[in-house]
This record gives structure tokens, sequence and C-alpha cells, in this order.
């Protein structure tokens, strides 16, 4: 029997001024997978986000963290389970130190301090950034900003990885050394991007959004082969899938 | 404009200078602050004719900066872009008061003049101190600092937040104002209505921002709670330091040293 | 605006500190009973924006200067007083640390000015009563406005008292407060306006941000009587401390005495501080409803005869040392002297 580890049915919001974001969305993750999160801007993708650690608490449907449904009481738990990896990381980052935002979750967790330590340091070594760990976060490139957001979220050893754009902005060689990382990770991943190519490398499953609703569910290869189906969502093929510039053909 | 980017050259130089490695940087920062405030207490604490007794003061500045490997040219600089406020309120002091106070052999200087050296003087000392202090410092450890010497947890944490997102804030101001600047023809500057409508802007992505990182810190389990780690530990120097310098302070306050020295010389030619 | 060291004393100074940290730890008291220390990443991110706001400046039409944001009433509006202040206190703080705008011993001060008059005074008795629970278009503009100018002449009015207590400026009264207070009335009318214009534009776009204040600030009315008494309590030992200071050290006040009246000494019988504030009150005829006389008596007693205060050079008036023979400007020329080669010397040796 297959541990389900996210499990979302027929879940609805809609926003305070009135757009309804998600109109019923139903789908179950299992442990270990990775799952692409794609479709237009506008779609819903970063409103079923932040449903996925509590930011936001569903008007109706359910989603189940680990096999607990989310709600006020469950929320430190759904927190911990699950890391969020926002789109800016200077929103991420708000501490003084690499060190300090890196401490943050596992001080409110209430770790001792030694194995804070322990665990600051593990992260940091995790994605690369150990040199870091004294640097003032305004000092970091992009890339390392990304990188420390991301042991920012590891140092609480969640079994979820949710991120939102995790390749915006970065440079051809810093996106190819985020991928691989991500390629070693363990946890399940939930990544809701733009970057189609990333999909590809790094997603075995996608989810389609459309219009607040899942338009597609299925494996990568498959979907995104089917023109049709793309180009209703506002999407295309990606790069790698689209014939070679010069000589024009698949 | 240009204001925005010199504040952000300022803060950011600063801020390297203060990661510097030197004995003056290694020193606890909660001794390096009191110093700073002692030494202020005792140079403003002088009579307002005061002059040759606040010269010995000049030796506090003067070590720091040697053994802090810290630019004097630049913060001379920075002393004279401060000086205004303190320059026009004290102009008025020689313009007030006549009375002749001291002959310089058949110069006959009125004590207006000599309070205004005065307050240049005290200006000057007060101001490098107050600079020295942040440029061997750093400001996360004068934050710290606070913290431990009895300051407010939450007034300590609103520092540390402002001085991380001046960076970020200074520079969408900059954005905004060059996307301005690049869209205007006459070249005149910016009216009210515009201005207000760009810190409107301002503000609302500001009230975003910080919507997004209060979510990302409840993401991370934050419960109203922010715990600042980096233990303090006093060392024999750091005390050595303390109350040498202070020593010193009480010694130059209540002995004139400069004339002192004068003194021994002149006696010593005679 | 902003106080520098250079032009005040440590009795001053002290005094406005020790006010100044206890509005600090009131304000931060306050805001963990009521508010949550969740509004902390808001504060902070406002006390930036205040900053960067304030680099901004537009052209006053018709006088070819510049005007800027002070920040004040808006982070009282935004915030509620006690966050508001303490978002204040700390735009202060950098200032200070990073531009030397005010003094580290001043700052004291200048929180005081800058922050106490705007979030506890202005804002609470002012704003709130015009614009309230119903801010309209016209309402906001009229409560900025008349908190802001009044909010800003109180502060402005602090910095001529603390000159003028600590002596070392010789502005006179009368003159410093005909320039400082139109400067600042100036200053006021130009912040009511950013004030308004930007607190009804965001009120438009964004209505639930102008409820932060109110989720946070304290219910009108209940709350202000500790702080209210711990100014009096303030204002009293403030007055007390003063008048020791004054009558140790007669100069601040006798050479502002001088300067109004002209006269050397006040023909008024002085019991300390009463004569003075005696003379003062006849000749610039200020707080009239305040009966500071005391019976008129026989000719002047110095207030600093008797006492065994501070002998040192603060009680030689107009005697000074500022080096009257050659030993003095030798002494002085020896000391930088002494002070440079001790520091070139330092920077070898560190270099290597």
């Amino acid at each position: 029997m297959s541990h389900h580890l996210v499990e979302v049915t027929e879940l609805h919001y809609t926003y305070p001024d009135g757009t309804s974001a998600l109109r019923g969305i139903s789908f179950l993750i299992t442990h270990g997978e990775s799952v692409a999160i794609i479709g237009a801007n506008g779609a819903g993708k970063s409103t079923l986000l932040l449903h996925l650690n509590g930011c936001l608490l569903p008007q109706a449907g359910t989603v189940r963290i680990g096999g607990l449904p989310l709600n006020k009481k469950t929320l430190p738990q759904a927190r911990r389970t699950v890391g969020m990896v926002f789109q800016d990381p200077d929103d991420q980052l708000f501490m003084p130190l690499v060190y300090d935002d890196v401490a943050f979750a596992p001080l409110n967790l209430g770790l001792p301090l030694e194995e804070v330590e322990e665990v600051v340091m593990g992260a940091l070594a995790r994605v690369g950034a150990s040199h870091l760990k004294d640097r003032p976060p305004y000092r970091l490139s992009g890339g390392e900003k990304r990188a420390v957001a991301i042991a920012s979220v590891l140092s609480m050893s969640p079994s979820i990885l949710v991120m939102d754009e995790p390749t915006a902005s970065l440079d051809p060689k810093t996106r190819r050394q985020l991928i691989e990382l991500l390629k070693t990770f363990n946890h399940t991943l939930i990544i809701a991007t733009h970057d189609l190519d990333l999909v590809m490398d790094l997603c075995r499953r996608t989810l389609v959004l459309k219009d607040g609703r899942l338009a597609a569910d299925g494996p990568t290869l498959t979907l995104m082969q089917d023109e049709e189906l793309l180009a209703s969502c506002n999407l295309e093929k990606p790069l790698g899938m689209q014939g070679c510039p010069v000589c024009r053909r698949a | 404009m240009g204001n925005l980017e010199s504040a952000l050259f300022n803060i950011g130089y600063l801020e390297t200078l203060a990661y510097q490695q030197t004995p003056l940087h290694r020193l606890d920062p909660r001794v390096k602050l009191l110093t700073t405030l002692v030494f202020i207490v005792a140079v403003v604490s002088f009579g307002k004719y005061e002059i040759t007794g606040l010269l010995p003061f000049v030796i506090y500045p003067v070590v720091l900066i040697a053994v802090g490997n810290l630019p004097p040219g630049y913060l001379a600089k920075k002393v004279l872009l401060a000086a205004p406020f303190a320059f026009f309120i004290g102009i008025f002091n020689p313009l007030l008061d006549r009375a002749v106070l001291v002959h310089l052999g058949p110069l006959a200087i009125s004590g207006g003049w000599v309070s205004f050296a005065s307050i240049m003087l005290r200006f000057t000392l007060t101001v490098s101190a107050g600079f020295i202090l942040i440029a061997g410092t750093g400001l996360n450890a004068v934050c710290l600092a606070l913290d431990r010497l009895g300051a407010p947890r939450s007034f300590v944490l609103q520092l540390l937040f402002l001085y991380r997102y001046i960076f970020v804030l200074t520079d969408e101001a900059l954005r905004l104002a060059r996307a301005r600047a690049l869209r205007s023809f006459q070249g005149r500057g910016m009216g009210f209505k515009v201005f207000t409508y760009m810190i409107g802007q301002l503000l609302l992505r500001t009230l975003d921002r910080a919507r997004r990182i209060h979510l990302a810190m409840l993401s991370r389990g934050f419960d109203g709670e922010i715990h600042l780690l980096r233990p303090l530990h006093l060392h024999g120097r750091d005390v050595v330091f303390f109350l040498g310098w202070s020593g010193l302070f009480a010694l130059m306050r209540w002995y004139n040293l400069s004339d002192q020295l004068g003194r021994l010389v002149t006696e010593l030619f005679q | 605006m902003h106080m520098a060291d250079a032009l005040i004393s440590p009795a001053v100074g002290g005094t406005m500190w020790a006010a100044t940290a206890g509005l600090t730890v009131y304000s931060a008291k306050k805001l963990k009973a009521e508010a949550d220390e969740h509004l902390v990443p808001l504060m902070g991110v406002l006390g930036a924006f205040v900053f960067a706001a304030q680099m901004l400046n537009f052209t006053i039409p018709a006088t070819g200067s510049s005007g800027h944001l002070g920040g004040g009433m808006i982070l009282a509006i935004l915030l509620g007083p006690y966050a508001g202040f303490l978002v204040m206190a700390s735009v202060l703080t950098i200032q200070a640390l990073f531009f030397a705008d005010g003094g580290l011993l001043a700052l004291g001060c200048n929180i005081f000015n800058l922050g106490f008059f705007p979030c506890f005074i202005a804002y609470p008795f002012i704003y709130k009563k015009i614009a309230g629970d119903q801010p309209t278009r016209g309402r906001i503009l009229l409560g900025a406005m008349t908190s802001a100018i009044i909010g800003l002449q109180l502060g402005a009015f602090g910095v001529v008292l603390e000159t003028l207590f600590s002596g070392i400026s010789e502005l006179p009264f009368a003159s410093f407060v005909l320039l400082m207070q139109p400067i600042h009335l100036a200053i006021g009318i130009v912040e009511g306006l950013i004030t308004a214009a930007v607190v009804s534009f965001v009120w438009k776009v964004h209505p639930e941000t102008l409820t932060l204040a109110k989720a946070s600030a304290s219910a009108p009315g209940h709350s202000h009587k500790p702080l209210l008494v711990g100014l009096a309590l303030f204002a009293l030992a403030a007055g007390g401390m003063l008048s020791w200071f004054a009558s140790t050290h007669p100069d601040g006040l006798e050479w502002s005495i001088k300067a109004v009246s002209g006269k050397e000494e006040l023909e008024a019988s002085k019991a300390g501080v009463h004569g003075v504030l005696a003379s003062l009150q006849e000749k610039l005829s200020f707080l009239p409803d305040y009966d500071f006389k005391k019976p008129v008596g026989e000719k002047e007693v110095k207030a600093d005869e008797d006492k065994e205060g501070k002998a040192g050079e603060e009680k030689s008036w107009p005697e000074v040392s500022a080096g009257k023979s050659l030993a003095g400007v030798l002494g002085a020329a020896l000391t930088l002297l002494l002070a440079g080669a001790i520091g070139f010397g330092l920077r070898r040796y560190y270099a290597r």
C-alpha cells in the first residue's frame, strides 16, 4: 500500500477580492515522487502551493499532509513536514547572517544548541554553501541566495520540498548546478515552474493547471508531447523537445 | 537620487570595513560601545570655552583608526559632510559673543570665536568616535551589544531587520527613481504629485514584501519569538581596553595635558 | 533638526537618554502585550521604507528647494504609537551611526523630538481625533496636516530647549525660537501634505492596511494614563535635575538671560530657578498662566555663591583656559603632533 504523502481533494479557494483561484483540484502524491506543477500565469500555481504548508487554509475541500488533515491545529506538523522555498529569496532570508537564517527553523523547533550547529552545517554543506555561513544575505549573488534559501528549509528536515520558480533569474550555469543539486535529493519534490526543461530533467510527473482546474495529470514525457494540451494552457513544448534551431527538424 | 546611490554606497562600504579582522574588530562590541559613550560624555562635559583641554582626546580616534585599519581620508570626508547643522548653529556664537576673551600676541579673539572653535572640535571628536564605532564593529555586532546590555529585544530585532532590508528597499526606490527620470524630459526634478505616487508605490510594495516575509517565517515554525544566537564572551583584553581608555579620558578631563606639555617644554627652554 | 553631540551637555544628553530609554522599554512592553511580535517583520521593512523614502526628494515649486518625508506620522498611522515609535527610533539610530545625522549622545534627544511627539502626542490626540474611524479624504488631509505641523513644532521646540539648557551655543531663546519654529512650520506643512497624500493613496488602493494600526494600537483613551503619569514624573525629575544643573552651572541660563535682557544678572532676588524663570517670564511673557514669581526681594544673591558644587572649569566665567600664553599654544601644537606620531607609528606596526 503506497503511503500518500500529499492528498488534495476538491480544493477550492477564492481570494478576498473575489478572484476564484482554485476551483476543485484533486490529486495524490506519494513518497519520493518528483512532481511539477505548470500552467499559465494566474492559473493558480502559487495559490495551490500556499495550501501545501498551510499558508492558506482550504475554503472547501481537504488537504492532507502525511495523513493529517490540514487545519489550524495541525499546522505546526504540516510545517515541519513541508519545506517551502519561495520565489524571491530576499523574502526568505531575513536574518542578519546566513547562519542565523539556516538556524531559524531548528531553533523554532526547540532543538538544543549543539544539535542546531550540526543541522545547520549539514544543511549548508548539502547545498555547497558552507563557506557563506557568516555572510549577510544581501551580499550574496542570486545563485548563492537561492542555495542558502534551500538550506534554510533543509535544516528542518522536511519530507517534502515545495519550490516556487526555483530557476527564475539564474544564469545558465547556476541553473544547471541547481538542477544537479536537486537531483541528489531524496525528498518528495513539488515544483511550480515555467522552466519546462527543468521539468523534463527533474520531474517524472506533471500537473497542468488551467483557470484553477487540473487540465492534466500524468507522466511528464507524455504530457510534454501533447501540443494541443500545451497550447490550450498557454504553454509550449520544452525547448529541448522543440527541434534543432538551425535546421528546424525535430 | 544621487542620495540613494551614495547612501547605499556608504552603508555598504562601512559594512565592508566592519568585516576586517584587526585587533580592534576582535574586541567585544559591548566594550567598544561603552568606551565610545564614555569618550563622548567626557568630550561633551567640558565648558564651552575649552579648546586645549580637548586636544589630547584626539589620541582616541587616531589610535583606533590606526589599529583598526580604517581609511582616515574617507572618515574625514564623512565628518565634513555631517558638519552643517553644528556649523550653522555654532556660527552664531562669534556673532553674539563679542567680548574679547583672549589675546594671542597682537590678536584679540572674542569669546564667541573660542566657543565656536570648541564646538567644531567637539563635533569632530564625537562624530569620528561614532564612525569608528560602526566601522570597527559593524551594525550586527552593535545590535548584539545593545541586546546584551539590556535594550528591549523588539527594538534590537527592529534594528536588525531594518538593516537587513535597507539595501533591498533603497534598491527598489532607486529603480523607481530611475524609471521616472528616464521618462522625464524637462530635467527639472520630481514634482510633488509624482513623488507621492512613488512613495505610495514603494509603500505598497513594502507592505506586500512584509506579508511574504511573514509567511516565510511562519513556514519555518515562527511562533512569535526570534532567537538571536552568538553568545558574547568577555576577555581580559576587553576589560583592559575599557578600563584603560576610560581611565585616560578621566585623566585628560581633569588635567589639561596639552597645557601641561606646553608648560613643560617652555620651562625646559628657560 | 537632528541635534549634534557638539551642542549638548552631558546633563541634557543623559536626561533625554533616560527618557527615551524609558519610552523604548515601555513601547516594547506594550507591543508584546497588545499586538504581536508578528509585527516585527512589518516594522523592520517599514523602517527601511522610511529610510529609503527619505532619500527621494521632490522640488518645491517657486522656491527651487527640495523637500522630503520625515516619516513619524506615517509610521504612527500605519503601526500605531508603540510600534511607530520603535521604528522611528531605529531609523534615527541608523542615521546617527552611519551618517552622523545626529550624535550618539544626542540620539536620546533626537528620538524624543522626532519620535515621541509625533507618535505619542500628535497621533493619538490630533490625528486619531480628526481622522479616526472614518477616514475620508478630507479628514485624512486635515488630520495629517494638523498633526504633522504640531508634531514638528513640538519637536523643534524640543531642540531649542535642549540646546538652551546645554549652554554650549550662544543662541538666545527668543532668536532661536524665531529661527526654528517658522522653518519647521514650513516643513510641517510639507510633511502633512505628503503624509495625507500617501495615506489616502494607500487607503484607496489597499484599505486593509490602515486597519493594521487599529489592530495593534491601543483603544482610544484607556491606556494613555500610565504614559501620562510617567511623563509627569519624568517632567518633575527633569525639572529637578535641570534646576540642580542650573544652580550649579548658572552659565547656561545666565548667558541666555544676559543675552535677552542685556543685564549681567537679574535684579530680582533669586531663589534658584524660580527667580530666573520669573525674569524670563517677564521678558518673554511666555506661559502667562503659570505663576513663577517669588516675592521680589533685595539685591541679587548669586545662585552659585554659597554652593559647594563643581569648582572646575565651568565656574570660571568668563575666565577661560583657552591658552592665553605661549605655553598654551605650544602645548596644543605638541599634543597634536604627538597624537599624529603615535597614529603613524601604530599604523605602520599593524600594516605588517
